[in-house]
């Protein structure tokens, strides 16, 4: 018996639509099967690695250190890796605060926004929590990223032929409808 | 007849004395990309995204009129990439969140890009602080997408035969600017030509947003300068 590929998925400073969007394969995810194993994925809940990947899939960009130290870590275990959708890519809709200093934006969500009641003014601050980063940073700026598939969220064709062509060696055709940037 | 004759990529192009690479190529069914021109507009020769190699050097085919015997080169790989790094330096200097802006599947910058395969910025993205005007009670401005084409600028002196809008300061500072205290205190209106002008989601039109589907928008199946490849096949 061959040892299948290992695929590592994660969602970042993401939304999941990404990972919904590597479900809709629909019935595809059988022939996955026969090619693939996951290894850690919020799809089987693994929260460590297990082994070596063949391919790494991320979601998000960063937008705390916690974020980095696992983006780092797929960068370690995995061959080949891919920022998958517009937030790994592009920072997407969190980097919608890269332009706000990070202290305006705190006090936005924790004490001055409507319908806030918050009487001490604090801004949550707890040790577990991991620290935000600056500004949000796409995946690429952060490690090396081989490969990039847009959209939001990419289609589950473009998912498809991404992993079709790194499983099987053979080259997708390109297609004009799969790069997407919405 | 005041007719020229010059190649582009290898064929042979019929052109008129005095007209424009650009218009000589799209009457041959070949399409040189663009961003600044606009239908009819004067020609701008800014964005540098048409630029073609003529006889060797390099030129704006919007700009560059014809000559006869001209060797024109447009769809070589280097005009290519040259292209390729205007449309990626265009979208790291502004704020471009397709995902949900409402000239997705209709801006003219996103579908450059699909044309061109691009999957990711090769620059570091700047996600500079920029204003939106939203005074006016049909159209808004959103600086953050404005890519400072000069087709509104254009459009409103030569067509709208108003004075909307204008450039103001240099290099990487430049933006555009209206003409008084925000878009509403301009004259101008929804119907102008001005705010049609706009390729991408900088002046839009208020409550027609997201009107198409997704699938049905104009480059969602169809690369943008098909039209022109296809008219030129028949």
């Amino acid at each position: 018996m061959t040892t299948k590929a290992r695929i590592a998925t994660v969602s970042l400073a993401g939304c999941f639509g990404c990972h919904m969007s590597i479900l809709d394969i629909d019935d595809r995810i059988l022939q996955l099967a026969e090619l693939v194993e996951f290894d850690r994925s919020p799809i089987n809940d693994f929260k460590e690695f297990q082994g070596r990947c063949a391919v790494g899939i991320v979601e998000g960009g960063c937008c705390n250190e916690e974020n980095v130290h696992v983006l780092e870590q797929f960068r370690k275990q995995c061959d080949v890796l891919i920022s998958l959708g517009e937030c790994a890519i592009t920072g997407g809709i969190p980097a919608m605060r890269n332009n706000i200093p990070l202290r305006e934006c705190l006090e936005e969500a924790y004490v001055k926004s409507p319908g806030v009641y918050n009487p001490s003014g604090a801004i949550p601050n707890d040790p577990e929590l991991p620290l935000l980063l600056n500004r949000l940073y796409p995946c690429h700026e952060v490690v090396k990223i081989d490969q990039f598939i847009p959209g939001c969220p990419p289609s589950a064709d473009a998912i498809w032929d991404a992993l079709g062509t790194l499983l099987t060696g053979k080259p997708a055709v390109p297609v004009y409808t799969r790069i997407k940037y919405d | 007849m005041s007719g020229v004759t010059l190649t582009i990529d290898g064929k042979s192009v019929a052109a008129e004395k005095g007209q424009t690479l650009l218009k000589a190529a799209e009457g041959a069914g070949i399409y040189i990309p663009r961003l600044c021109a606009y239908k009819d507009l004067l020609p701008h020769g800014s964005c540098r995204v048409c630029s073609v190699r003529v006889n060797g050097r390099i030129q704006a085919a919007c700009v560059q009129t014809v000559t006869d015997g001209a060797i024109v080169e447009n769809e070589t790989a280097e005009l290519q990439e040259y292209r390729r790094n205007i449309i990626d330096l265009l979208f790291v200097e502004g704020n471009h969140f397709c995902m949900y802006c409402e000239k997705s599947g209709h801006c003219e910058l996103q579908a450059l890009a699909y044309r061109f395969g691009i999957t990711a910025p090769r620059y570091q993205l700047l996600y500079p602080k920029r204003d939106i005007d939203m005074s006016h009670p049909d159209v808004y401005l959103d600086h953050n997408r404005c890519i400072l084409c000069g087709r509104c600028v254009r459009a409103s002196q030569d067509l709208d035969h108003k004075n909307v809008f204008q450039f103001i300061e240099r290099g990487c500072r430049k933006r555009l600017q209206v003409n008084g205290e925000a878009l509403a205190a301009t004259d101008l209106q929804v119907t102008d030509e001005a705010v049609a002008s706009c390729p991408v989601g900088a002046l839009m039109r208020k409550r027609v947003g997201y009107s198409v589907p997704v699938g049905e928008r104009p480059y969602d199946n169809i690369p943008i300068g098909r039209d022109i490849e296809t008219a030129g096949e028949e």
